[in-house]
C-alpha cells in the first residue's frame, strides 16, 4: 500500500531545534555548498557539490553530540561551517543564542575564543616549525590572554593537564608521536578556555592502542572543564562509546538523531541499521550469529545526488514514493528524529 | 598433511642511517592449503613486512631478509632465483594491496591491467584473456562488467578499485591470497560488501588466504587462527575462537580491553594500553611488551621470552609470556577483571609523558659522542 505523503506532515511537525535554553548551539536548515565553475578567465558556475544540504540539529551543553557517517557525506564540512572557518550558502548557526553567520571579522574572533577544534591528523595540523610551546602559547596571545611569564607557566600547565612533560615547550612537533601530537592539539585547543570544541575524526589517525588513550583524555577533560563537544568520526563504536546523542549523517542531510541507546538498539532510518550491522564486532561468537545488510552499489555523487530520498537507491525498502519525495525530518519517539517515510524495523 | 607455506625463524632487517631497524625479528608459522589465518597488529609491528618477504617484495637496499626460510610448495622461496620467484608471485601467492587508490597503474584500463597477468602467466591470448578477464570482473560482481573492463582506474570508486584487486589477485587461481588491510582504506559499509565477497570466494575456489588488519573486529569472522604480533614477533597463536575467548596474552588483553564494541551494554572506562610501541632500531632487551605491560616482573626485563604452549588453553595455544607460561604468576589471572598492578600502570603514564623511544635513543647517541 503507497503511503501518502500528507500523513507524514500530519504526524508531526516538530523539527530538531527547540529553542530551549539548555542549547548551546542550534543549527537550522545550514547549506553549505562548494560552487564548480567552467572556463579559464570567464568562469561560470555548472553546479555546486552540496555537501551539506539543509541539516537541523541542537547541540545541549555539557553532552557529547557524535556526528557519523561515511567518507564524503558532510560530517566534517558540518563541523567547519558551524565554527565558520567556510561562510555557510544558507542557514542559521545560533552559538548561546549568538547568530554567528551574520557576525563580522572582529566580532567572530572573539566568539572563536568560546569554540575551538581538535583536527584529524597530527601530522599536518601543527606547524613543524614552530616549537610546543609557541604552538599552544600562540592562541593565549591572539587572544590576549597571557604573555611572557604568564603565557610560559599556562603553556607548561596546558601540557601536564594533557599528560605531556611540562618541560616539553622548545621542543619541535616531529620529536612527538602520533599520539603524543594529538594530546598537543587538545592542549591547544583547550588553551583559551574554550566551552565548545568541535573533534574532527581526532582518532582516527592514531594506533589502535594509543586511541583509547585519547578517548580517555577527551573524556577526563569534558568532566574537568565541563565541554561540550561535536565528534565527528566514522568510528561507530567509538561514536557509541563517547556520545550522548548521536546524529547520522547521509549525503549532506542528517537521516537520524537520536539517544546513544536509542540509536544503537532501536534504529529507524535503514541506513543507520545497515551502517550499525556493517560494523564488525571483535569477538567471533557474536560475529557468528549477526545478520548483515550488505548494501549494494556506492555512495552516489553531491553533485548530483538522487531525487526524493537520497537513500533509495541503495536502500532495500524503498518504494515509489521514495524517490519522489524527500521525506521530511520528524520526531517519530520522544527525541527520536528519522527522514524516513518507511522508519522501523 | 603437507603444509602449503612453512616459514621458519624468518628475519628481515632494514638498514637505515640511524640503525638496523628489526621490522620482523624471528618469525615462524605454517599455513595448510585452503586455511585462512589473520595476522593483526599495530602499525610497525611487522606485519606488512612479513607478507611482502613472502613474496619477496622486500625493496633492497635498505631492506634485507637476512635469515629464515619460507617453503612454499616444497620450495624454499628465498633460495630462488629472480624468475623463479617471478612465476610465482601473481600466479601462485597473489596479493591485495591497503591502498586501491594508488596499486593499480593510472594510464592503464582495468582489462589491460588484468589481462596482463593471464597472459604472463597462463600463456592466454590476447582474445581469451580479454574474455576471461571479463569472467573474473563479474564474479566479484562488477556491473556491466564488459563496458567497464575499459575503463580507467579512476572511473572507479575506491570499493570497485578494491574489486578489481581482488579480480586480479584471483585471476590465475592462486593457492594463497596475501590481503594486506584490504579494507582499511574503505567506509564500513564496503568493507562489509568486501569482507563478504572475499570470504565467499575464498571458501568457493579454496584458496588459503592470510588476512593482515589492525581490526580485531574484522579478523573475528573470517579467519580460522589469528597470530598477534607485537613489535617484529609472533606475540601469541591460536584459532580465532580461543583467541577472544581465552586470550593469554597481556598484549592481547590490551587490545581487547581498549577498543570500544559497538555491543557494549554500558558505558564502561576503556583501559588503554599505556605507553608507545617498542623501537624496533632498539627493541627492549627482555619481552618486547614489558615496557608497557601492567603485570611485568623482574624477569621480563631481561630475558626474552619464547613462544611456547600455555597450560589451561587448547593444544595449539601459544603465547610469547613469561607470565601465562608453565608455572608463572598469570597463569589463574582472569583477563577481564585483573587489570594489573596499578604502581606498574602510575610508572608507565611517567614514562609516556617523557620522551618517545626514538629520540631517547637520539639522545643517548648524542651523549656517547659528546664524552
Amino acid at each position: 500500500m503507497a503511503v501518502q505523503p500528507d500523513e507524514f506532515i500530519q504526524r508531526s511537525r516538530s523539527t530538531a531545534t527547540f529553542d530551549s535554553g539548555k542549547n548551546l548551539l542550534d543549527v537550522k536548515a545550514l547549506k553549505m555548498h562548494f560552487p564548480l565553475t567552467q572556463g579559464i578567465i570567464f568562469q561560470r558556475q555548472v553546479g555546486a557539490v552540496r555537501a551539506v544540504d539543509g541539516i537541523d540539529f541542537f547541540v545541549e551543553k555539557g553532552e557529547t553530540l557524535g556526528l557519523v557517517g561515511e567518507s564524503g557525506c558532510g560530517k566534517s564540512t558540518t563541523g567547519r561551517a558551524i565554527l565558520q572557518l567556510y561562510k555557510p550558502t544558507a542557514g542559521e548557526v545560533k552559538f548561546d543564542g549568538v547568530e554567528l553567520t551574520k557576525l563580522g571579522g572582529e566580532s567572530m574572533r572573539k566568539m572563536r575564543r568560546r569554540m575551538q577544534m581538535i583536527f584529524q591528523d597530527p601530522y599536518a595540523s601543527l606547524n613543524p616549525r614552530m616549537t610546543v610551546g609557541n604552538i599552544i602559547g600562540e592562541p593565549l596571545e591572539v587572544h590576549n590572554l597571557a604573555s611572557g611569564k604568564a603565557k610560559t607557566e599556562r603553556v607548561q600547565e596546558l601540557l601536564k593537564i594533557v599528560g605531556l612533560n611540562p618541560y616539553f615547550t622548545n621542543r619541535y612537533p616531529h620529536e612527538f608521536s602520533g599520539g603524543q601530537r594529538q594530546r598537543i592539539g587538545v592542549a591547544r585547543a583547550l588553551a583559551v578556555e574554550p566551552e565548545f570544541i568541535v573533534a574532527d575524526e581526532p582518532i582516527s589517525a592514531l594506533d589502535v592502542s594509543i586511541q583509547a588513550q585519547v578517548i580517555n583524555l577527551l573524556e577526563e577533560l569534558q568532566d574537568k572543564f565541563k565541554l561540550t563537544y561535536l565528534f565527528i568520526a566514522h568510528d561507530l563504536s567509538v561514536v557509541r562509546h563517547i556520545s550522548d546523542r548521536v546524529a547520522v549523517m547521509y549525503l549532506g542531510k542528517i537521516v537520524e538523531l537520536a539517544d546513544r541507546v536509542d540509536l544503537y538498539e532501536h534504529p529507524l532510518h535503514p541506513y543507520s541499521q545497515a551502517l550499525l550491522s556493517a560494523v564488525p564486532i571483535p569477538d567471533p561468537a557474536v560475529e557468528g550469529k549477526r545478520k548483515r545488510i550488505i548494501l549494494t552499489g556506492d555512495v552516489p555523487s553531491p553533485v548530483n545526488p538522487p531525487t526524493g530520498c537520497r537513500f533509495h537507491t541503495r536502500c532495500w525498502k524503498a518504494q515509489e514514493i521514495c524517490s519522489e519525495v524527500d521525506p521530511e525530518f520528524i520526531e517519530h519517539a520522544p527525541r527520536h528524529w528519522a527522514a524516513c517515510h518507511f522508519p522501523g524495523a | 598433511m603437507p603444509e602449503l607455506l612453512e616459514v621458519k625463524d624468518l628475519k628481515t632487517q632494514f638498514f637505515t642511517r640511524d640503525g638496523v631497524v628489526h621490522a620482523v625479528d624471528g618469525v615462524s608459522f605454517e599455513l595448510a592449503a585452503g586455511e585462512t589465518l589473520g595476522i593483526v597488529g599495530e602499525s610497525g609491528c611487522g606485519k606488512s613486512v612479513t607478507a611482502l618477504s613472502l613474496m619477496r617484495l622486500i625493496p633492497q637496499p635498505p631492506g634485507k631478509i637476512v635469515e629464515g626460510s619460507i617453503m612454499f610448495d616444497g620450495q624454499d622461496v628465498l633460495k630462488m632465483d629472480d624468475d623463479d620467484v617471478r612465476a610465482i608471485r601473481g600466479n601462485n601467492i597473489a596479493m591485495i594491496f591497503q591502498d586501491p587508490m594508488t596499486s593499480l597503474n593510472p594510464v592503464l584500463t582495468i582489462s589491460r591491467q588484468i589481462s596482463e597477468a593471464l597472459e604472463l602467466h597462463l600463456k592466454m591470448d590476447k582474445a581469451e584473456a580479454k574474455k576471461r578477464t571479463i569472467e573474473l570482473l563479474e564474479l566479484v560482481n562488477i556491473p556491466s562488467a564488459k563496458k567497464r573492463a575499459d575503463d580507467y582506474p579512476h572511473q572507479f570508486s575506491g570499493g570497485m578499485r578494491q574489486r578489481v584487486m581482488i579480480a586480479m589477485a584471483l585471476s590465475c587461481n592462486p593457492k594463497l591470497i596475501l590481503a594486506d588491510e584490504p579494507t582499511t582504506a574503505l567506509d564500513v559499509t564496503i568493507q562489509a560488501q568486501i569482507l563478504d565477497l572475499l570470504k565467499n570466494l575464498a571458501r568457493e575456489f579454496r584458496t588459503a588466504f592470510i588476512l593482515i588488519t589492525h581490526d580485531l573486529g574484522v579478523v573475528a569472522g573470517m579467519t580460522q587462527r589469528i597470530h598477534v604480533m607485537y613489535g617484529g614477533q609472533i606475540v601469541e597463536k591460536a584459532d580465532t575462537g580461543e583467541l577472544f575467548a581465552n586470550p593469554k596474552m597481556p598484549y592481547t588483553w590490551g587490545l581487547l580491553r581498549s577498543i570500544p564494541r559497538l555491543d557494549e551494554s554500558r558505558k564502561a572506562k576503556l583501559l588503554p594500553i599505556e605507553g608507545l610501541p617498542p623501537d624496533l632500531i632498539a627493541p627492549p632487551p627482555g619481552c618486547r611488551f614489558e615496557p608497557r605491560c601492567q603485570y611485568r616482573r623482574e624477569i621480563c626485563g631481561k630475558q626474552v621470552p619464547e613462544l611456547k604452549h600455555i597450560p589451561n588453553a587448547k593444544p595449539d595455544h601459544e603465547a610469547r609470556c613469561f607470565g601465562t607460561q608453565e608455572g608463572g604468576w598469570l597463569a589463574d589471572t582472569d583477563w577481564r577483571h585483573d587489570v594489573g598492578s596499578v604502581a606498574e600502570l602510575e610508572a608507565i603514564k611517567q614514562e609516556i609523558a617523557d620522551l618517545p623511544p626514538e629520540v631517547k635513543r637520539v639522545e643517548a647517541a648524542d651523549e656517547k659522542k659528546e664524552n
